[in-house]
């Protein structure tokens, strides 16, 4: 892959998506427009934080790539090669050890610390699309902070379910002015987005950009009759027996029968190896 | 005993490699070559060109053979390549009017100077199986390709004289068209930025489009002024030399469509155009994209809004690009596990809820 | 209350209006409309279709630009501003708070695949409210005063009948008690039963609240029962303007005695 410069995009293109990164961290919550490349991944297959990794990444760096909070995924696995044949970075499963992770889906369960930095593969950037499909009208909802519809669609959820029925991709208003999608989070992860490590949003086929500075005040919308609830499967994980941790719920045979393990790969190794055991016991420890 | 579905890295190989052998084929049918393809592939290269909006037909042909035949595919090939290709510069537009024609017809008069040229076209072929072409070794015909090019005026300009129809708006003598493949696309676009994304856009969804206001959806009954297919040279301005050289040729297709317009609040009636240019013999395109591009003027030119597809900017601008449509579209086959669970949590509490709420009652009765 | 009753109470009037032209190519819209409107005055503008009465609502409502004048509107912060010089911000914030707009068809100001509750609400969450008790119980209790039961709150408009949708689109634009009220044909097309209803309910919520509303209209019922003023419009101009029952029952324009008599003939 010498054909290509390092971590595959150009140093002008480079630059181009940082004057966007920078001008999203200056103005949390806000999209800013890039002129996204088109990347050797399809579009919706993470190409926005590819071009942000590839942007903010150092030959220094040791790189971490889950999708659906696993390491192991295809998609993650696919990602993860693209960097290590193009930059020739360390990769890492552990989030600890990770200075740039991306991500689809998930938050890691371990606290990112400062001086970690968070990717975020964004499918829909704009939290009011499904309310207003068009761009132009949007963007002028966000500059004229016109978030009334969004409050709509939450009040219409409590009055048809008694409840607000959106479990993930769950809007929050950023430093008390912008609107935004956190991208396809479950809600349970929402609480983290104020962390202590830099997160960064990359939407490839909508050419948009998005930031958190550490320490962002970051506010999920409700009512204060209907508070914002992080929710999770009601079971501790049947492997490493987390009570905290985000679970997928697993079929395991024809009958009906399941189980709950963490979401998060190397948050639940991490506990087995440090002698933590789950409902079904020791001989799940492979 | 539970095992989580691992080894992704090793199905991916496993599914690169079958990949490859299906790509093959049989042994013992011959491997085709990538020549093989630019030349008898032709119409296929085209669209890979111009949808790959790169011009060059090697690398559509081996993109074509690459992606087994599947022209998205193919695009897709061809667009990742050219991202990374640095930019010397642009060339200065160029003079279609030059063209050496493979093809001309205008719909709008019987004759014109410089004559009809049919060339190489299905246009009135009967469409029947040709079953001779199973048989290998034909005999190839005489060349009847013309050697001479002769000089073919523009139909436009026979209008023109008479102000008959409107003039193409000039841009600023300095103004340099935006490049959508380097800013990112911001509305309300310039039309030579709306020309741009109708020119890599899908053909299949600018055909759509154009046939849909052909039916009624922003009507603006359109006639084929002149369409041209033909090579034209490329010239590129040298700084060091401080005038434009030529650097090559490309093959393209260019289409002026004559509409008609009944006048404004300050111009007279007059006819007006729409405009399609597309790389390489892409006739279809073209003629597409003019009509499109005619449907999406509506503003500037002071007529209504009909709530047409073809009228909405926005909607046609976003939804051309077959690359961006097929990677979001295939996108949902990759795992969503974590947000389905999400919701079937969801799910399970509201039911709890409206079971809680229905008991109650129950027991009261 | 009398013009120069109001006129001494208060100051200045809430809306300024100036010489607004609008033009159609060669065809006139309205051409050199002037008048000022009064805090609780209601004024009508009649007139048969395409004498330009909907237009000039149009143009002083926002929603189209007029060619030429001003539409002055006394803001809460800054006195007389003319509304065509306020930034889009300023004016859809203008939308959603002081102004209110009923449409002729409902469908055009409700969001039809919103519960009639969200629909109230709406106005209410844009500028602020976030309990969703209180918005509920504020929008239950504006269903009522426009006649709609408190069981059809989660009901979408889709399922309402024609009389009941326009209701429920003045509950949604009353709502956060707007000072200036458009109104373009808020009857038509609706049954005449249900007409009177309507009317009925409209000049008891414009009594109670002291409402200023602009009301454009073809039916000259209507204006006698709502409007205080009147504004006779043909072919784009304004023939006669004066009080309500002036106008009607001694009008001086031979259109306006044309359109009062073929009122009166039925």
């Amino acid at each position: 892959m010498s054909a290509y410069n390092f971590a595959y995009l150009d140093e002008q293109t480079k630059r181009m998506i940082r004057r966007a990164l920078l001008k999203g961290m200056a103005i949390p919550g806000y999209q800013v427009p890039f002129a996204s490349r088109e990347m050797p991944m399809p579009y919706g297959w993470g190409t926005g934080g590819v071009q942000v990794s590839a942007a903010v990444m150092v030959p220094e760096d040791c790189f971490k790539v889950i999708d659906q909070g696993a390491d192991d995924t295809t998609n993650a696995v696919s990602i993860r090669r693209f960097f290590q044949a193009t930059a020739g970075v360390a990769v890492t499963e552990k989030t600890a050890e990770a200075s740039v992770i991306q991500t689809r889906h998930r938050i890691p369960e371990r606290d990112l610390r400062q001086g970690q930095i968070l990717v975020y593969q964004v499918p829909i950037p704009e939290p009011l699309r499904f309310l207003e499909p068009s761009e132009v009208e949007t963007r002028k909802m966000h500059a004229l902070e016109e978030y009334g519809l969004m409050h709509v669609k939450l009040y219409e959820d409590i009055a048809r379910h008694g409840d607000i029925s959106t479990s993930y991709a769950y809007p929050v208003k950023v430093e008390g002015r912008y609107v935004m999608d956190p991208s396809p989070i479950p809600k349970f992860d929402n609480p983290k987005l104020g962390m202590a490590a830099i997160q960064l949003f990359g939407a490839g086929r909508e050419q948009r950009i998005y930031a958190l500075p550490p320490h962002t005040d970051v506010v999920s919308l409700d009512f204060e009759d209907y508070p914002f609830q992080a929710g999770k499967a009601d079971h501790d994980c049947d492997l490493c027996g987390a009570g905290s941790s985000y679970l997928d719920e697993v079929i395991t045979d024809d009958a009906g029968g399941r189980m709950f393990v963490c979401s998060d790969t190397d948050f639940c190794r991490e506990r087995r190896e440090a002698g933590h055991v789950g409902a079904l016991g020791v001989e799940a420890v492979a | 005993m539970y095992v989580a579905v691992k080894g992704g890295e090793r199905a991916i190989d496993n599914a690169h490699d079958w990949l490859a052998e299906e790509r093959r084929g049989p042994q013992d049918v011959a491997e085709l070559d990538v020549a093989q393809i630019r030349t008898q592939l032709g119409l296929a290269v085209n669209r890979v060109m111009a949808e790959g909006s790169l011009f060059d037909p090697d690398l559509a042909a081996l993109a074509i053979k690459q992606s087994r035949g599947d022209l998205i595919e193919a695009i897709f090939l061809i667009r990742a390549y050219r991202t990374t290709l640095p930019r010397f510069g642009y060339s200065t537009p160029v003079d279609t009017g030059a063209m050496a024609c493979d093809r001309r017809i205008s719909a709008t008069f019987k004759d014109v100077p410089g004559g009809q040229v049919l060339g190489p076209t299905f246009d009135y072929t009967h469409r029947l199986l040709d079953f001779a072409l199973e048989a290998e070794g034909l005999q190839r015909s005489e060349a009847i390709a013309p050697e001479a090019h002769p000089v073919m005026p523009r139909v436009s300009q026979f209008l023109n004289q008479e102000g008959l129809i409107q003039d193409e708006p000039r841009p600023e003598v300095d103004a340099v068209p935006g490049d959508l493949t380097r800013a990112p696309l911001e509305l309300p676009a310039t039309r030579a930025l709306r020309l741009q994304a109708l020119a890599r856009g899908d053909e299949g969804f600018v055909l759509s489009m154009a046939y849909s206001t052909q039916r009624g959806y922003a009507k603006n009954h359109p006639f084929v002024g002149e369409l041209r297919i033909g090579t034209v040279a490329v010239e590129m301005e040298i700084p060091e030399l401080g005038f434009a050289v030529e650097i090559g040729d490309v093959v393209l297709s260019e289409c002026e469509t004559v509409n008609q317009f009944t006048g404004s609040k300050t111009e007279p009636p007059q006819f007006t155009r729409g405009y399609g240019l597309v790389f390489g013999q892409t006739e279809r395109k073209a003629i597409s994209m003019a009509l499109v591009d005619r449907a999406l003027r509506w503003k500037e030119l002071g007529e209504d809004d009909k709530g047409a597809p073809a009228q909405d900017e926005e909607f046609v601008l976003y939804h051309a690009d077959n690359i961006q449509a097929t990677g979001f579209l295939e996108h949902i086959k990759l795992p969503h596990y974590v947000d389905f669970q999400s919701e079937l949590e969801l799910v399970r509490k509201l039911r709890r809820e409206a079971d809680a709420r229905v008991r109650p009652t129950e027991a009261a009765q | 209350m009398k013009d120069t009753e109001r006129a001494a109470i208060a100051q200045r009037p809430l809306l300024r209006v100036e010489g607004v032209s609008r033009r159609y190519g060669a065809r006139i819209g309205c051409a050199e409309v002037s008048f000022d409107l009064w805090p609780g005055e209601v004024m009508g503008i009649v007139g048969e279709s395409g004498s330009g009465k909907t237009t000039l609502l149009n143009c002083l409502a926002g929603q189209l630009a007029p060619d030429a004048g001003r539409v002055m509107f006394d803001t809460r912060d800054r006195g007389m501003v003319d509304t065509l010089d306020m930034s889009e911000a300023e004016r859809r914030m203008l939308g959603r708070t002081d102004w209110a707009f009923v449409h002729q068809h409902a469908q055009d100001g409700l969001r039809m695949n919103v519960s009639a509750g969200g629909n109230v609400g709406e106005r209410l969450m844009a500028v602020g409210a976030r309990h969703y008790g209180n918005i509920r119980e504020q929008a239950i209790d504006w269903l009522d005063r426009v006649e709609i039961a408190e069981d059809r709150v989660d009901d979408r408009p889709s399922a309402f009948s024609g009389g009941m949708r326009q209701r429920l689109q003045i509950a949604r634009n009353l709502v956060t008690g707007p000072r200036l009220v458009f109104m373009d044909e808020p009857t038509g097309g609706l049954d005449v039963s249900v007409q009177a209803r309507l009317l009925d309910l409209l000049r008891g919520l414009v009594r109670e609240m002291g409402l200023s509303a602009i009301i454009v209209t073809h039916d000259l019922a209507v204006v006698r029962l709502l409007a205080d003023r009147l504004m006779v419009m043909k072919s784009g101009h304004v023939v006669e303007t004066g009080l309500t029952d002036q106008v009607l029952d001694d009008p001086q324009h031979a259109y306006t005695q044309l359109l009062v008599s073929s009122v009166l003939q039925v």
